[in-house]
C-alpha cells in the first residue's frame, strides 16, 4: 500500500529483534505463586488494599515490575534496582502523611532543549534512595497513538535499562511519558531514542506543548480533515517552538476531526482546530426509512444496554435538533442546512443515514485553558471556517500572527485566552488582521461603553473649547 | 545496530555535541497504522457498537475493522506494555492503539479473530484477581477516568490520583462494562487546581483542593524564590513583601484573601501549601466538551470538600456513585448530565442527589455575577423554604 502521507525526516526502520536489550529469560514474568510470596522492601498495607477489585491494579502491576528488577543483573540496569520499590514506599508514606514527598521542581534537561524533561527529586532520599532522582521525560507520541509493537518493545527495553520501567500511556497532553530516571541518564535516553528509534522529546514549560489529535480519518467516518497530518505537519514545522521555550506561558494545539471533539480541544487548547463542513449533510433516505422501521440500530448501538423502547425519529432526532432545522415529510427527511449548526446529534444517532458534507475544513477557536490563573476558559471562535490542505500555510500564517501579538503583549504566565480577555476581542482581531463577526460571540455587548477610535468620528477628537463656548454659555 | 548496553550509549559525555540528533519530532503516524487502516483511510462509511467495548467500522471498500476497547491504567510498567504487545502480536499483526482517555484498542479484521481476542483479553488477570484488560468503555457507559499524576510524580498535588481512580473504577465497574446510561458519562480527576487533565468540562470530576494558606519558610523565601514573581503570582494580591526582625527579605500573606489556589507554591517552593487536614477533594459536575445538542460547558462545583481518605476514598466514591445513579434514574435518553441538570434545575439536582447546598458553592471570583439568578423562575425545594423561614417569609 502506497503511503498517503510521508515523514518529513528520514526514519529508521524498527525491528525489535535487532534493537532488543533483554533476553526472553530476562523478560520472564512471575507466576501468580511467585507474586503471592513476594514482598517488597517497604511495608505498604494501604497500597496493598488497591491490589484487589476488578479494575486493573497499578499496584499489582508495579509489584510485578519490582519483582522483575530484583532478578536482573547489576549491569542490566543503569539506575537503582529499587526504584519501583522505593516509589511504592514513598507513595505509601504520602498516604500516611497526606502530603506528597516530591520536592519542588529541579531544573534538569538535555543540551539545547528547554523542555521535554521535568526534574523530580524525593524529599526523603535517605529513606528512598532509589528515587532520589526521579525525572520525567516526555516523549512526543505518534499522531493519534497507533503503534507497532516493535517500537513499543524497543521503548520498553530502553526504558527498563535506563529508567524505572514505569510509563504513562499517555500523559494528559498526549505524550508517551517516561516516569523516573537519574540526571545522568537523560542525555543517553534522548540520544539513544534519536539515533536508534528516530524519536524526539515532547514539550514542557513555556513552549509549544506536544500537539495532539483524534483518531481522525484513520478510523472515523466523521473526520472533516486529516487530523494526523495537520498534527504531524505543525509539530514538525514548529520544532523550535516545541523544544525551546520563548513564550509567555504554555501553548497547546489540539486537533479534533468533528464537533464531537474527542480530544477535548475546546476545553484545553489555546488553539482548537475542530473539523466542520459548510455544505449540506449527506442524506441516504433509504437508510432513514430503515432507522424509522427499526431495521437499523440507532445511535450506533451506544444505548444497547437498556430498553429505551422503539426508536422515534421525531422525538429522538428532530425534536432534539438545537435549531429545529429538520422535518419529516412522510418518510423523507429534510434538513434546512442553512440553519444547521453542525451539532452532530442527528449524525451520531443515524450514522448510516446521515454524513457530514463534502466541502470540509475546520473551525479555528482560540483561548481554551484550565482555571489557573484567571479561571477556566473555553476556546472561542476565531475563524469560522478554514480549508485545510497540505502544507497548511493558511493555518501556519494565522498561528504566526497570533504568537507575534501574544509574545509582544502577553505577561509572564498569561495564556492566550487571558490576554484576549485583557485586551478585548476586537483589539486582538485588529492585531492579527481579522474582521469581527457575530459568529465570534453569543451576543453583542450589553453596555454601550465603546472605545471609539478617533478615525471613526468625523473631525477626530481635537476640538476647540472656544468654538464650543461660542454656542453655549458657561 | 541494537540499543546500546553501555552506560552512556551513543552519548559521549566528553564530547556532548558530537553526532547529536535533535528536532526530528515524533515517529510518523502512517507506518503505525495497521494495513486495514491504511487501506481504508478516509473511506469509512459508518460504525456500530456491537456490545460494550466492541466496535465495528465499515468502509466503502466493504472491509470491516473490529475494535476491542479495554480500560487501561495510565501508569503502567514495561512488563504490562510488553503483555499488550504480546496480545497485539498474537491477534492484531503487531499493531495497537491508545485512546485519549487511556484506553487500549486492539483491532482485528474478522469476526473469528474478534472472538478469540475477546476471550483472551477477558481471561487475563493479575495475581491479585484484578482484570488486566477489562472490555468496555464504549457508548452510554462510564469510560476510563482521565487523571493526573498525584503522589506518584507530582510536587503540587492536593490529593492522590491513581488510587482514587482505581477505587472509583472498582466501584463503577458495572457501568464501564455496560451501556445502560442515558448518554455517555465522562469522569476525570485532577490532583490540584492546575488541572493538568483539564477536567473542568467533565460530566463528573474530582479536583484536589487545599484549604489552608501556605506556610512561609521565612528563612528561605529569598534564597529559593524571586520575591516580586511570587507577589505577582497571587491572583488576589494576598502576598506582599516583608522583612524578618533580623533583616531578611521574605513575604507576608493576608490569609483572609487566600483562595488556596496554590499558584504561589508553583512559583516558590518556600511557600508549601499541602496539608493533611487541609487537603481534600471537591466534586464538580455537569460539564462537557462535545457540541452535541447543547454547546460545550463547564462543570460546576457541587461538593466543596471531601476528605482524602486513603487508599479507597469511600466518601468520594459514594458521592460520585450517588450522582451517577441519580442521573441514570432521572435523565432522558441522549441527555448528558449537564443537560439533565439544566432541564430540572440545579435546585432539583441538589435535592435529588441529597447534597447540601453550602456557601462554598456560591461564586465570588471573576464573572461571579453571571451565576446569580436574576429571575423569578425557579423550582421550590426544601432549601428554598429554609430561606423563607429564616427571612420570616413563612
Amino acid at each position: 500500500m502506497k503511503a498517503m502521507f510521508k515523514p518529513k525526516v528520514p526514519q529508521k526502520e524498527i525491528k525489535y529483534e535487532e534493537l532488543r536489550i533483554y533476553t526472553d529469560e530476562e523478560l520472564r514474568n512471575p507466576t501468580d505463586e511467585e507474586m503471592k510470596n513476594f514482598k517488597i522492601k517497604h511495608d505498604i498495607p494501604l497500597l496493598e488494599q488497591l491490589e484487589s477489585g476488578p479494575w486493573p491494579s497499578y499496584v499489582a502491576d508495579l509489584k510485578v515490575e519490582a519483582w522483575r528488577r530484583r532478578r536482573l543483573a547489576d549491569d542490566r540496569m543503569m539506575i537503582p534496582r529499587d526504584v519501583v520499590e522505593d516509589l511504592l514506599g514513598q507513595v505509601e508514606l504520602s498516604f500516611v502523611h497526606g502530603e506528597t514527598h516530591w520536592k519542588h521542581g529541579g531544573i534538569v534537561g538535555v543540551i539545547g532543549y528547554g523542555g521535554g524533561v521535568i526534574g523530580r527529586y524525593s524529599d526523603l532520599p535517605d529513606k528512598f534512595p532509589g528515587i532520589a532522582h526521579f525525572h520525567t521525560i516526555r516523549v512526543n507520541q505518534p499522531a493519534s497513538k497507533f503503534y507497532k509493537t516493535d517500537f513499543l518493545r524497543a521503548i520498553c527495553d530502553l526504558w527498563e535499562f535506563r529508567g524505572s520501567g514505569i510509563l504513562n500511556l499517555h500523559g494528559s497532553t498526549g505524550d508517551l511519558v517516561f516516569l523516573g530516571t537519574t540526571t545522568e541518564q537523560l542525555e543517553p535516553i534522548f540520544q539513544e531514542m534519536a539515533h536508534h528509534l528516530s524519536q524526539d522529546l515532547g514539550g514542557s514549560g513555556s513552549n509549544l506543548r506536544t500537539p495532539e489529535c483524534c483518531v481522525g480519518r484513520a478510523r472515523c467516518e466523521y473526520a472533516c480533515y486529516d487530523t494526523q497530518d495537520v498534527c504531524y505537519e505543525l509539530t514538525m514545522h514548529y520544532q523550535d517552538e516545541l523544544h525551546r521555550p520563548a513564550f509567555p506561558y504554555k501553548f497547546k494545539f489540539k486537533f479534533s476531526g468533528c464537533p464531537n471533539d474527542c480530544v477535548a480541544s475546546i476545553a484545553r487548547a489555546d488553539l482548537s482546530v475542530i473539523g466542520i463542513w459548510r455544505d449540506k449533510i449527506r442524506i441516504d433516505q433509504d437508510a432513514v426509512r430503515a432507522y424509522i422501521k427499526g431495521d437499523l440500530i440507532p445511535n450506533a448501538g451506544a444505548h444497547r444496554g437498556r430498553d429505551w423502547g422503539k426508536f422515534d425519529i421525531q422525538k429522538e432526532v428532530i425534536d432534539l435538533c438545537p435549531t429545529k432545522c429538520m422535518r419529516l415529510e412522510g418518510e423523507e427527511l429534510y434538513i434546512d442546512d442553512e440553519n444547521c449548526v453542525r451539532c452532530m446529534h442527528c449524525i451520531n444517532v443515524m450514522p448510516r443515514a446521515l454524513r457530514p458534507g463534502t466541502d470540509t475544513g475546520a473551525c479555528i477557536l482560540v483561548g481554551g485553558k484550565a482555571p489557573i490563573l484567571e479561571g477556566a476558559q473555553l476556546s472561542m471562535v476565531l475563524v469560522p471556517f478554514m480549508k485545510l490542505e497540505p502544507p497548511y500555510d493558511n493555518l501556519k500564517e494565522l498561528i504566526d500572527k497570533i504568537w507575534e501579538i501574544w509574545m509582544e503583549e502577553g505577561k509572564n504566565r498569561e495564556r492566550l485566552g487571558e490576554l484576549i480577555q485583557r485586551m478585548g476581542l476586537w483589539r486582538f482581531l485588529d492585531a492579527i488582521g481579522l474582521p469581527p463577526a457575530p459568529q465570534m460571540v453569543w451576543h453583542p455587548r450589553t453596555n454601550p461603553y465603546i472605545f471609539w477610535k478617533e478615525e471613526d468620528v468625523p473631525g477626530g477628537f481635537k476640538r476647540d473649547i472656544n468654538d464650543y463656548r461660542s454656542r453655549h454659555a458657561r | 545496530m541494537g540499543l546500546s548496553t553501555t552506560r552512556f550509549g551513543v552519548f559521549n559525555p566528553e564530547k556532548p555535541h558530537e553526532n547529536r540528533i535533535t528536532d526530528i519530532g515524533p515517529r510518523h503516524f502512517w507506518e503505525f497504522f495497521p494495513p486495514i487502516i491504511q487501506r481504508n483511510y478516509g473511506k469509512w462509511l459508518y460504525h456500530e457498537i456491537l456490545e460494550p467495548g466492541v466496535l465495528v467500522h465499515v468502509s466503502e471498500t466493504g472491509e470491516k475493522v473490529y475494535t476491542v476497547r479495554v480500560g487501561g491504567m495510565r501508569t503502567m510498567s514495561v512488563a504490562f506494555v510488553r503483555e499488550i504487545c504480546d496480545i497485539a502480536d498474537k491477534y492484531c499483526d503487531g499493531y495497537v492503539r491508545f485512546t485519549t482517555r487511556n484506553n487500549i484498542e486492539f483491532m482485528v479484521d474478522s469476526e473469528e479473530k474478534l472472538e478469540a481476542l475477546k476471550k483472551d483479553l477477558a481471561s487475563r488477570k493479575f495475581y491479585s484477581g484484578s482484570y488486566k484488560f477489562p472490555i468496555g468503555g464504549t457508548g452510554c457507559s462510564v469510560t476510563n477516568i482521565v487523571h493526573t499524576q498525584g503522589y506518584v510524580h507530582c510536587h503540587t498535588p492536593a490529593t492522590d490520583a491513581s488510587s482514587v481512580v482505581k477505587a472509583l473504577m472498582d466501584e463503577l465497574f458495572e457501568y464501564f462494562q455496560s451501556m445502560t446510561l442515558p448518554a455517555k458519562v465522562r469522569i476525570a480527576l485532577a490532583c490540584c487546581l492546575n488541572m493538568c487533565g483539564a477536567v473542568h468540562c467533565s460530566d463528573i470530576a474530582m479536583v484536589g483542593i487545599h484549604r489552608k494558606p501556605p506556610v512561609i519558610d521565612t528563612e528561605y523565601v529569598a534564597k529559593l524564590c524571586e520575591i516580586p514573581t511570587v507577589i505577582a503570582s497571587c491572583p488576589l494580591g494576598a502576598i506582599s513583601p516583608a522583612t524578618t526582625p533580623d533583616g531578611k527579605k521574605t513575604v507576608k500573606i493576608r490569609e483572609d484573601r487566600c483562595m488556596f489556589c496554590g499558584n504561589c507554591y508553583t512559583m516558590c517552593p518556600a511557600l508549601p501549601i499541602a496539608d493533611k487536614e487541609g487537603d481534600g477533594i471537591a466534586i464538580v459536575a455537569g460539564g462537557k466538551v462535545s457540541n452535541r445538542i447543547s454547546p460545550p460547558k463547564f462543570s460546576k462545583v457541587v461538593v466543596a470538600y471531601l476528605p482524602n481518605n486513603f487508599p479507597r476514598f469511600p466518601e468520594v466514591c459514594q458521592t460520585v456513585k450517588k450522582i451517577l445513579e441519580t442521573y441514570a434514574k432521572h435523565a432522558r435518553k441522549y441527555e448528558r448530565l449537564g443537560d439533565w441538570v439544566e432541564r430540572i434545575g440545579w435546585e432539583r439536582f441538589f435535592e435529588l442527589c441529597e447534597l447540601p447546598f453550602t456557601y462554598h458553592l456560591l461564586d465570588d471570583y471573576r464573572l461571579a455575577l453571571d451565576t446569580y439568578r436574576t429571575s423569578t423562575q425557579f423550582r421550590f425545594t426544601e432549601a428554598a423554604w429554609e430561606v423563607s423561614k429564616a427571612a420570616r417569609g413563612i
